[in-house]
C-alpha cells in the first residue's frame, strides 16, 4: 500500500551508496523483502519502475529477493524457516515459537559499473 | 561490474528515529503502546473507556493518528489527559518522525504511559517502528475470524490481541475459538483478551493486562538502572 514511499527510500539509499564510490555508475539495486514485511514485491517493482522514469536512474535494474519467515524455538533454540505461519519446532516439536526474521526490508547490495 | 554489499534497512532513517525514541522512553520510564487495527475496530472507543478508568493525575497521554479530522482527539480530550491528533494527510501509517515531532510539545518525564492510536490499517503500520514497547492489535467480531491469517505480519508482531465488540456475538457469525486459534497460528503465545466497551464485559481483563504490562516495564527499568 505504501510501496511508493518504500521505493523512493530504496532509490535514495541506492543512489547515496553509489555516490560514496564516486565515478562508478549505478546499474542494479538488490533488495530483500521478508514475507512478513507488509510489502508486495510486484507493487514494489511497479513503483520502482515508475519512479525511475525520466531520472538519472532510468537504466537501473532491480533484483527483489524474498525471504521466508524465520522462527526460533524458545525451548531448544532451534531456528527454522516456514512460510507465513509458524509450525511446531522441527527438532523438539515445541509450540513455543518466536518470530526471529521474515520482516526484513533491506537494501542488500548495489551493482556498479566502473566509469 | 562490481557488486557492493550494502545490507542496510531500507527504512533505516525511521529505524534510527525509532531507536532514539525507544531510548528516550526508557530514560523517562515511559511505557509506549502502539494500537493497530482496521478502521472501525474500536481503537478510539477502547481508549475512551481506558482513559475514563484512570484517576485524575495519572501520567497518561495519547497520540492519535488519522488521515484527516481532529475528531478522535476531540473525543479523547474529554478525560482531562493530554491528547494530540496527528493528521497524516494521505499517508497510511504513522512513522517515527511524526511521533518525534508531536513529542516536542510534551515533557516525557511527565508521561508514564503513552498510548498511540495508529491509522486504521492492518498493512502499512506493521513496517514502521515507532519506538513502542509493544504493539496491540484490535479485531472486532464483525470483521471475521480469519483476519489474523489474512494480515499475518501485523498479528505476528503484536504482543496482545484485543477482540472487541463481543456484545455483538449473538448477531454475527463469528467463531471465537477459531479466531483465537488463527491468531496463535500466526503468533504462538500471543496474549488475547475479549471485551465489549458497550457492556463492559471483559474490560477488566484488558485493564489487568495493561497494569501488568506497566509493572513489567517499570521492573525492567529498575533492573537496567542497576
Amino acid at each position: 500500500m505504501h510501496e511508493v514511499g518504500i521505493a523512493n527510500a530504496i532509490l535514495e539509499a541506492g543512489q547515496a551508496e553509489a555516490a560514496r564510490r564516486s565515478g562508478a555508475k549505478l546499474v542494479r539495486i538488490g533488495v530483500r523483502i521478508g514475507i512478513l514485511s507488509g510489502v508486495d514485491s510486484d507493487a514494489l517493482r511497479f513503483a520502482l519502475t515508475a519512479l525511475k522514469m525520466d531520472t538519472e536512474l532510468e537504466e537501473v535494474e532491480f533484483e527483489i529477493q524474498s525471504s521466508p519467515r524465520l522462527n526460533r524455538c524458545l525451548d531448544c533454540g532451534n531456528e527454522f524457516e516456514s512460510l507465513l505461519y509458524s509450525v511446531p519446532c522441527l527438532l523438539c516439536q515445541s509450540e513455543r515459537i518466536t518470530l526471529a526474521g521474515g520482516d526484513e526490508l533491506d537494501l542488500a547490495y548495489i551493482e556498479l559499473e566502473e566509469a | 561490474m562490481m557488486i557492493v554489499p550494502v545490507e542496510k534497512k531500507v527504512l533505516s532513517e525511521n529505524q534510527r528515529i525509532a531507536a532514539t525514541l525507544r531510548d528516550r522512553f526508557r530514560e523517562n520510564g515511559t511505557l509506549c503502546l502502539n494500537l493497530v487495527s482496521s478502521p472501525g475496530s474500536g481503537k478510539t472507543t477502547l481508549l475512551e473507556h481506558t482513559l475514563g478508568s484512570f484517576q485524575a493525575g495519572e501520567k497518561v497521554a495519547v497520540l492519535t493518528g488519522d488521515l484527516q479530522t481532529e475528531n478522535d482527539a476531540r473525543r479523547l480530550a474529554h478525560f482531562g489527559f493530554p491528547v494530540q491528533q496527528i493528521t497524516t494527510g494521505t499517508i497510511c501509517h504513522l512513522d517515527g518522525k511524526m511521533i518525534e515531532r508531536s513529542l516536542e510539545r510534551w515533557a516525557l518525564e511527565d508521561i508514564d504511559l503513552l498510548l498511540i492510536e495508529n491509522v486504521g490499517n492492518l498493512v502499512c503500520p506493521s513496517s514502521y517502528d515507532l519506538g513502542e514497547d509493544a504493539k496491540i492489535a484490535l479485531l472486532s467480531v464483525t470483521e471475521g475470524e480469519d483476519k489474523p491469517l489474512k494480515y499475518p505480519s501485523m498479528f505476528a508482531k503484536a504482543e496482545l490481541l484485543v477482540l472487541t465488540k463481543i456484545d455483538l456475538l449473538p448477531y454475527v457469525p463469528f467463531n471465537m475459538e477459531q479466531a483465537r486459534a488463527n491468531a496463535r497460528l500466526v503468533h504462538p503465545g500471543m496474549d488475547i483478551v475479549e471485551l465489549s466497551c458497550s457492556t463492559g464485559e471483559g474490560f477488566d481483563n484488558w485493564l489487568t493486562w495493561l497494569q501488568r504490562r506497566r509493572e513489567t516495564a517499570s521492573m525492567c527499568a529498575c533492573l537496567t538502572e542497576r
